[in-house]
């Protein structure tokens, strides 16, 4: 399935200056209502946004709340962004949401790999960079450009790395599966060499 | 010319490598995959969407774990959460359109993923093992390359038999001394993750090796690797020895009688070489090891229960868990108490736990629930006669599932609620909007329900109160 390519982007910054956001946090299972992948950007970080489970009253208090930060496409967070759970529900309720970058110290392994398939880009900066995107003001524009590797912000210029893979799905909107499945001969065979060393994981699966 | 020395995953990884897939990642051959219903009907139905056929379906698995409700007399279809039904039904009727596996929910072989995987000997040594959960780095105790995946990854290794994946970095926990008396697997994993924190492990494929591990049994090992992914480990893996031999042989998936012979030789050669390099070491002493219960949101936030918590501790965490910086866990009120999970829904487990409880009652302000890992554990244990003990106790029996280890709407615990549970995660509304959530072994859950606060054992208590 071919997706939007992501080529350059240009948004307002939303902070989350914690450590250790797990996707429970953004979104919790309680939220996950459909057999789908649509329908979560209601349920995005349902348990800070709104002021109770049962009242979707928003939470003044947190960011995405304030009028100034309902805009934001690029969210900026500490270490561990996306922990824990490996529902990838988190990546497509952040995408339905609107969100398009994130910005962190570093991510949770399965999260990471979500977002390159699904059309968000995510940044990995060392604490001094992204201690100073956090500082920065709130209508700051930032321009995200991928084949460039570079974030533009006010007067600054700073380079992120990405791995040349998740570069080309993020900048073709490919579809993983359809790249893997060009080596599917080498695939068939290496199971056709591997079933004659080890052929119970091949055979007798009853 | 003498060729490297290798570690265990250097072999296991080497062994499933199709080529290279650019970019420094490789194209790894994946033997089994795991689905559960909270994501395997989505990922079922988006493939047979995209034109997309199941490579080869006698070796994927649909679970109804996730959100199956955990009522003894439940039916097949009702959830514990409110509108899980579909996902229930969508899971079953596209794993029966893929072909593949169904283990329905009240299959007699039906349980939490993790735990039926080895009980069936679909997870077996040597074996590549993917499934859209986190935990699914448990798998690893028996010596497997198991590893947690999104759930466009599993459409991925259906649709082509492969992943690509970078090499992880290597990273040896080495961990000798004896467990002492009242402590196990979970307090171990806990110690390691609050030494070293929640990041400690460097996205590194984690091998616990040494002679503590070593004399650890397989559902031990299980828990010691279950919370590999809190973590931040990529997976981890132990030597599979003549304890998992045996642990693997007979069983409904394991390798048919005709090939035992030749898997087990390949399997003894799944070691570590002598010499050979991880990018990170660790060494660890089991003897310094106490009861751990966790007082934050993150599994890395766990002490003594005697020990007074940090003026240093995080505000945020402590906020939300209600506790005040300085005061001792040990004696704080609680109202709720589960075992289960994953990490502690073992026989093993239920066992530890009702040593505990016999004769015992929970104290009466407590809603205390057991819900065993899987069918068979649940028979097992019902046979040694142990939900006698829990349901005297005052604990509720359950049907086996994720059960109460996540909330996903629908009954749990109050607001605000202090609960202490056997399992894997304590992040704020892990187990409910305000629910606060004190990680424990089974045995300290056990005991803190008995108590009606957080409380050891008394086999783990020390003899003399410093």
């Amino acid at each position: 399935m071919k997706r939007t390519p992501f080529i350059r982007h240009s948004g307002k910054i939303a902070v989350l200056p914690v450590d250790n956001i797990d996707t429970d946090q953004i979104i919790p299972s309680r939220e996950m209502k459909t057999v789908g992948r649509t329908g979560l950007a209601d349920g995005l970080f349902a348990g800070w946004r709104y002021v109770s489970a049962d009242d979707r009253t928003p939470n003044p208090d947190f960011v995405l709340n304030d009028p100034e930060h309902s805009d934001a496409t690029i969210l900026v967070a500490g270490e561990n962004f996306g922990c824990g759970s490996s529902r990838e529900h988190a990546v497509w309720a952040l995408f339905e949401y609107g969100i398009r970058v994130i910005i962190a110290r570093s991510f949770g392994d399965i999260f990471f790999n979500n977002c390159l398939r699904n059309g968000i880009l995510p940044i990995r900066l060392s604490p001094e960079k992204t201690d100073r995107i956090m500082a920065l003001t709130r209508d700051t524009t930032f321009v995200i450009d991928l084949p460039e590797q570079q974030l533009h912000f006010g007067d600054s210029a700073v380079r992120f790395d990405i791995s040349a893979y998740g570069k080309r799905l993020l900048v073709e909107g490919l579809d993983p599966i359809d790249l893997t499945l060009k080596s599917f001969e080498q695939i068939r065979h290496f199971h056709r060499e591997d079933e004659t060393l080890r052929p119970w994981i091949y055979r007798a699966v009853h | 010319m003498s060729s490297k020395p290798q570690t265990l995953f250097d072999k296991l990884w080497a062994s499933h490598r199709i080529g290279s897939a650019g970019d420094g990642a490789d194209l790894i051959a994946i033997d089994r995959i795991l689905l559960h219903e909270r994501t395997g009907g989505v990922a079922l139905k988006m493939l047979a969407e995209t034109g997309h056929a199941v490579h080869a379906p006698s070796r994927v698995f649909a679970i109804m774990d996730h959100i199956v409700s955990y009522r003894a007399d439940r039916a097949a279809d009702d959830a514990r959460s409110p509108g899980g039904e579909v996902f229930i039904r969508e899971t079953r009727n596209m794993a029966q359109y893929a072909g593949i596996h169904l283990i329905d929910s009240n299959d007699p072989r039906q349980g939490i993923v993790h735990v039926i995987a080895p009980e069936l000997g679909i997870a077996i040594p040597g074996a590549s093992l993917v499934c859209p959960d986190s935990h699914t780095c448990s798998l690893g105790a028996l010596g497997a390359l198991a590893w947690g995946i999104g759930s466009s990854e599993a459409e991925h290794a259906m649709a082509t038999g492969a992943l690509r994946v970078n090499p992880p970095p290597q990273m040896r926990i080495t961990i000798h001394g004896e467990l002492p008396e009242g402590t196990g697997a979970k307090d171990l994993a806990l110690h390691i993750i609050a030494q070293h924190g929640a990041s400690g492990g460097k996205r590194c494929a984690v091998e616990y090796a040494g002679s503590t591990v070593e004399n650890l049994s397989v559902e031990e090992r299980l828990t010691l690797c279950n919370l590999a992914v809190e973590f931040s480990a990529f997976t981890a893996i132990i030597r599979p020895d003549d304890k998992v031999f045996e642990y693997v042989e007979g069983r409904p998936f394991s390798p048919a009688q005709e090939y035992a012979h030749r898997a087990a030789e390949q399997w003894m050669a799944l070691e570590t070489d002598e010499h050979a390099e991880f990018d990170y070491e660790l060494s660890i002493d089991a003897s310094q090891v106490v009861p751990l219960v966790s007082w934050g949101t993150s599994p890395a936030q766990s002490s003594a229960i005697h020990t007074p918590i940090s003026q240093k501790a995080d505000s945020r965490a402590m906020a939300y868990m209600g506790l005040e910086p300085g005061a001792p866990l040990a004696g704080l009120r609680i109202d709720g108490a589960f075992i289960g999970s994953c990490t502690n829904g073992r026989l093993s487990d239920l066992r530890s736990a009702a040593k505990i409880l016999a004769g015992q009652k929970v104290a009466s302000h407590v809603h205390a629930v057991c819900v065993p890992g899987s069918q068979q554990v649940k028979r097992q244990a019902e046979a040694e006669g142990l939900d006698i003990i829990f349901k005297s106790a005052g604990f509720e029996w359950g049907a086996p599932g994720c059960a109460m280890c996540f909330y996903a709407g629908g009954i749990t615990f109050p607001p605000d609620a202090r609960v202490i549970s056997s399992t894997n995660r304590n992040f704020e509304g892990r187990q409910g909007p305000r629910v606060r959530t004190h990680l424990a072994s089974p045995a300290t859950v056990a005991a803190s329900a008995v108590a009606g606060m957080i409380a050891q054992s008394e086999s783990s208590k020390p003899e003399i109160d410093a």
